[in-house]
This record gives structure tokens, C-alpha cells and sequence, in this order.
């Protein structure tokens, strides 16, 4: 699973980092999505996939490794 | 068409009438045109006639869509009340990208999911006081002013850095301008104290910053990158926003979980942190307390549900019943707190999402893993027919809950 973030359309809302923060995080200064882990390992598709369902902007592409 | 003028001359007024001695659930005549079709027509105060979205799946899928605008000065917007601010008094909430966003940026990393998270032990101290002055105090007392008032209320004062002492000011103010019957000039008269009350606290913060929101506020108006009026109408939104709400789901969820007494005792019988998570989102989901829809307007011509939607027109997503939208949640009128109500849009959905959604979780998951559990007897000192609900509030709830253990 591959993993693409649009910084310039995500509002910030968290729901990503709320469902995997192994795999996303907010930046320090104004709560911007962070990508920790582009390529998250197959026991994390669930909850990836419910955080890019989640994300209010439509910030998280999912896309085959 | 003929259709469509038909529709909208026989369009039923909105907000609709929730039915008696269910004050949990959204009015039957809502839930009606739910079952009829995604799309109806309904009319608001002033005549207009914007579209009513029923359904989840249309409602997320226009939240989302970029053709849909939240700016309030757009002709077509289907404002709830008679619109008060112009100019610089308007939020951001009513703006639409890239205007939103510069300003939402602004004071988006205070709400972040860690820095949030880091304050549950504030949060939970606040709680805890509370409630131990609840249980050495006289009984029945009212659990909206004893505590479901304060505990928001304390954690925003904080987080901003507007002092808890001034709480009655802002608390009656924000009352006054969230109430839908509120008269035009009332409604001005409390918007304009708040801003004036955080334009002070904004200049004090320009001569003594502290470790706080409104204080990276101040910075920024020091660095020319926003004016002291935007400043105070972002600090105004916070503090009423960051109250009012959470205040609304805490005594409205005791009253739904003493009304379910079998959800309440898996909550306060639980030390599984999952669990009372769970409760939170499925009590975000079934009272959906924003209950009189999200506001839009088309800004092109948009092909949905075999309708059009055409540039101009309003739409009104009403998240109460797209939250019981039985395609998306199996037997929705039924509050069941091991659920899994996450796709609830009780926050809203598209860049407008809820900015403090991580602080509402948190402040409610706290309390509701706390107060049942400490006061495990607590439970309404009068009849439900005798509490008063706001039905005409911009946030649903109550206005008072008077209990006893």
C-alpha cells in the first residue's frame, strides 16, 4: 500500500492522526498533515484506509506499492 | 417546471419540530422526506426556499465538493438568522478557501490530535474538582451550571488565555448570540461586547504575551498578518464555539445515557479506554447537537440524485438526520455505545470540519469515563417532560438539568 498526502488541500482536522498515527502526524506549527510512513505495512490497510475515508478534504490518496 | 415550482410553493418550513417526548431524536417530518428522496425543498424564515440534503451520502459528497461555498455574502446563502456582521465580523467558518484557509491555519496546531492529547491530565484535574465540589455541595443542583458549563469553559479559558473569572460575561453573551430567536439588534449588541472584550485581551497580549492562543494571535497582528479586528473575531468564534458545544453534549449525553440506563452502566462499568471512545463518537452521532443543518450554497450548477442543483440555489445539509441514515448505520435510532459511529458526521465534513474536534473527544471522553462513574447513583431530579430543551438554540441541548444522587 502506498501512501500520497496533499498537504496544500489538508484543513487540519486530525482524523488521520487520530486513526493511524503510526502512519500520520500534524506538523508543529499549524497542524498540517505529516506522512510518517509512506508505505505502511499490511496490518495497518485497515485503519489507513479509514483515515483516508475519514479525511474531510480528501487529503490521502491510497495507491498500490 | 411546473414540478419544481410545485415543490417549492409546498415546501415546509425549517427548521422542522422535533415530536414530543422524543427530544433525542430529529423531527419525524425530516426524517419523512429522508425516506422520500435525497433531495427536498424547504423554506427558512425569510421566504427562500434552498434545498434540503437528507441523505448521508449526498450530504458528505457536497460538503466535500469544491462547487459549494460556505461564504455567508454570497446572495444565495440560506443564513439561519438575519445575517448581523460584514466585512471583518465575519468568521472564517462563513468563508470560503483560500481565505479560510490562511486564517484557520492560524489556530489550527493548538487543536492538534498530540497537543491535544497532552492535556487530559488539565482536563481530568478540572473534571475531578469539579465534581468534588458538586458532592460536598447541596443536592438536587443543576448539572448544566455545575459542571457541564464550566469544564469546557475552563479548558478554553486556558487554552486561549482569557480568564475564567470573566465566565459570566462570555457565558451569557454566547447565549444570547446562539439563540435563533434572538432579535437582530440583541444579537449585534452580544457579538459586539465579545469582540470588544477579546480586542482588549488581544491588545493585552500584544504588551504581555503568554503561553497562549489568543498570544500567537497577537504576534501575528504584531507581524502584519492579521488585523486586530480579525484577531478578536477569531478569538470570539473560539471561545463560543470551544463552550458552547461541548458544554450542549455533556449534560444532553447524561440526560440520553440516564434515559438508556443499560448504555450508561457498560460506560461506567468499563476500564477500556476503546470503549468509552466508542461511546463518545456514538453519542457525537446520535445527538448531533448542530441540529439545524450545515449551511451552503452552489456556486455552479451541480448534477446530483437525478436533480440539479443550480448555481445560486442554497442547500441546507442536515448532518442530524444523515447521522440516521439507516444505509449508513444499521438501526440508527437506537443509542449503542459499543457502535462504530466514526463516519459520523457530527463535526461536518469538507475543509470546514470541525477545527476543535480533538478537544470536544477528549473533554467527552474524560467526562464520560469520570462523572458515572464517581457519582454511580446520579440521576435526574425531575421528569424529562419538565427539562427544558433548546429548541431554538443554534446548538441543541439543555438549558438546564437539575440532578441528584
Amino acid at each position: 500500500m502506498k501512501v500520497v498526502v496533499d498537504e496544500d488541500r489538508c484543513c487540519g482536522a486530525g482524523s488521520c492522526a487520530m486513526v493511524a498515527p503510526e502512519v500520520f502526524d500534524q506538523r508543529e506549527d499549524d497542524g498540517i498533515v505529516v506522512l510518517l510512513d509512506a508505505e505502511p505495512t499490511d496490518g495497518l490497510r485497515a485503519t489507513v484506509r479509514e483515515a483516508a475515508d475519514l479525511c474531510p478534504a480528501g487529503a490521502i490518496t491510497l495507491g498500490d506499492a | 417546471m411546473t414540478t419544481t415550482h410545485s415543490a417549492e410553493a409546498d415546501a415546509p418550513e425549517f427548521p422542522m419540530p422535533r415530536a414530543a417526548r422524543c427530544p433525542f431524536d430529529p423531527p419525524p417530518e425530516a426524517k419523512a422526506k429522508q425516506e422520500e428522496g435525497p433531495l427536498a425543498r424547504v423554506r427558512l424564515w425569510d421566504g427562500r426556499t434552498p434545498w434540503l440534503v437528507t441523505r448521508y451520502a449526498e450530504q458528505r459528497a457536497l460538503m466535500a465538493d469544491p462547487r459549494v461555498s460556505s461564504d455567508i455574502r454570497r446572495p444565495g446563502y440560506p443564513s439561519p438568522a438575519p445575517v448581523t456582521g460584514e466585512g471583518s465580523k465575519i468568521s472564517f467558518i462563513l468563508m470560503d478557501d483560500p481565505e479560510h484557509a490562511r486564517l484557520r491555519r492560524m489556530v489550527t496546531a493548538p487543536f492538534a490530535v498530540r497537543r491535544v492529547a497532552a492535556m487530559r491530565p488539565a482536563i481530568q484535574k478540572i473534571v475531578d474538582d469539579l465534581i468534588d465540589e458538586m458532592l460536598a455541595g447541596p443536592k438536587p443542583v443543576d448539572l448544566v451550571e455545575a459542571f457541564a458549563l464550566p469544564v469546557p469553559s475552563l479548558v478554553i479559558c486556558e487554552l486561549l488565555g482569557v480568564p475564567y473569572s470573566d465566565h459570566d460575561f462570555f457565558q451569557d453573551n454566547s447565549k444570547v448570540m446562539i439563540r435563533q430567536t434572538t432579535a437582530v439588534e440583541q444579537r449585534q449588541a452580544a457579538i459586539g461586547a465579545l469582540a470588544a472584550y477579546l480586542d482588549e485581551l488581544v491588545g493585552a497580549k500584544l504588551t504581555e504575551p503568554g503561553d497562549d492562543l489568543l498570544s500567537g494571535l497577537a504576534s501575528r497582528v504584531e507581524a502584519g498578518e492579521l488585523t486586530r479586528a480579525e484577531a478578536a473575531q477569531m478569538g470570539v468564534l473560539l471561545l463560543v464555539a470551544g463552550h458552547e458545544t461541548t458544554a450542549n453534549m455533556i449534560a444532553l449525553g447524561t440526560l440520553a445515557l440516564l434515559e438508556h440506563p443499560e448504555q450508561l452502566a457498560r460506560l461506567r462499568d468499563t476500564d477500556d479506554e476503546k470503549l468509552v471512545s466508542t461511546a463518545v463518537e456514538e453519542l457525537l452521532r446520535y445527538l448531533n447537537i448542530t441540529h439545524n443543518g450545515r449551511r451552503r450554497v452552489a456556486t455552479e450548477d451541480i448534477e446530483i440524485a437525478g436533480e440539479t442543483i443550480k448555481a445560486g440555489e442554497g442547500i441546507i445539509l442536515a448532518n442530524d438526520i444523515g447521522n440516521r441514515d439507516p444505509e449508513v448505520f444499521a438501526d440508527p435510532d437506537r443509542l449503542d455505545v459499543g457502535r462504530d459511529a466514526r463516519r459520523h458526521i457530527a463535526f461536518g465534513f469538507g475543509v470546514h470540519q470541525c477545527l476543535g474536534q480533538s478537544l470536544a473527544r477528549l473533554e467527552l471522553q474524560v467526562v464520560y469515563s469520570t462523572l458515572y462513574r464517581r457519582i454511580p447513583t446520579l440521576r435526574a431530579a425531575t421528569e424529562l417532560d419538565e427539562i427544558p430543551f433548546k429548541h431554538d438554540g443554534a446548538v441543541y441541548g439543555v438549558y438546564e438539568l437539575p440532578v441528584t444522587w
